[in-house]
């Protein structure tokens, strides 16, 4: 894969911690619309080969998101975002966390906190992800 | 999100106290015994051995007991285990923003 000059990716395992920028040739609104719209979403937030679909949608604090990543063999992996925070246009806080296909969350797999963030750098948008996981005390 | 991610939770989970990357750290200079590893700390020996313990379980070092004694080793493989994980992950985010620069582009025309 070429290098990409704009794309950053940081791992910090002191803290469990990755930290995700890049930099997109757009503006922040559509960037902003593109990370919040199950229609797009669907769009580009699989990675080759999955694809993303999604079963319910409420971007609004206390909502959540509900979509599968299906494989090139049909097997679904089910993932549900809950957003705790939303700023409009600028920043969103989010529980990453499987589940099961009727929503359930899996306690057994890790769970991550998401602070993404939009900057405006017109005519180009920077976004951030810190993605934090979650430490249980005990063991 | 892949295969191992279950696995690296109990990784971040070792990784995320101080006491326990210091022993870490030090077992990175080669093995040694729990009786050498705890003397720096001022720590009882039960909840240091659950640091042992917890590193143990996260596949991050193995240890064997001969006699009365107890040593430490780091476990490669589990390090470059973390590391290929962190590779896919960071390989699926460059290829998650492909898709989304080609969403963009397609988006920007609609709107001329």
């Amino acid at each position: 894969m070429k290098p990409d000059p704009h794309y950053t990716f940081q791992v910090d395992m002191q803290t469990n911690r990755l930290t995700i920028r890049r930099e997109f040739d757009a503006p922040k609104a559509l960037v902003w619309d593109c990370y919040t719209k199950a229609d797009l979403l669907d769009q580009w937030f699989a990675p080759e080969p999955f694809t993303a679909r999604t079963k319910s949608m409420a971007f609004e604090e206390s909502g959540h998101w509900h979509f599968a990543l299906v494989d090139p063999d049909g097997n679904e992996h089910w993932v549900r975002f809950d957003y705790e925070t939303i700023t409009a246009k600028d920043s969103y806080r989010a529980q990453d966390a499987f589940s099961d296909a009727d929503g359930g969350i899996n306690r057994d797999m890790p769970v991550s906190i998401w602070d993404v963030t939009f900057q405006d750098a017109s005519p180009r948008t920077l976004v951030q992800i810190v993605s934090t996981y979650e430490t249980p005390e005990a063991l | 999100m892949g295969n191992n991610s279950h696995e690296l939770d109990t990784v971040f989970l070792a990784f995320a106290d101080s006491t326990r990357r210091a022993i870490l750290r030090r077992l990175g200079d080669g093995p040694a015994s729990v009786s050498d590893l705890a003397a720096p700390f001022d720590m009882a020996l039960p909840p240091f051995l659950k640091h042992i313990r917890t590193l143990e379980n996260a596949g991050l070092i193995t240890t064997e007991k001969v006699g009365r004694v107890r040593t430490c080793e780091l476990n490669p493989k589990k390090f470059v285990a973390v590391e290929d994980w962190l590779k896919g992950q960071r390989r699926h985010w460059a290829l998650r923003y492909r898709k989304l620069d080609q969403l963009l582009e397609q988006m920007k025309d609609k709107d001329k």
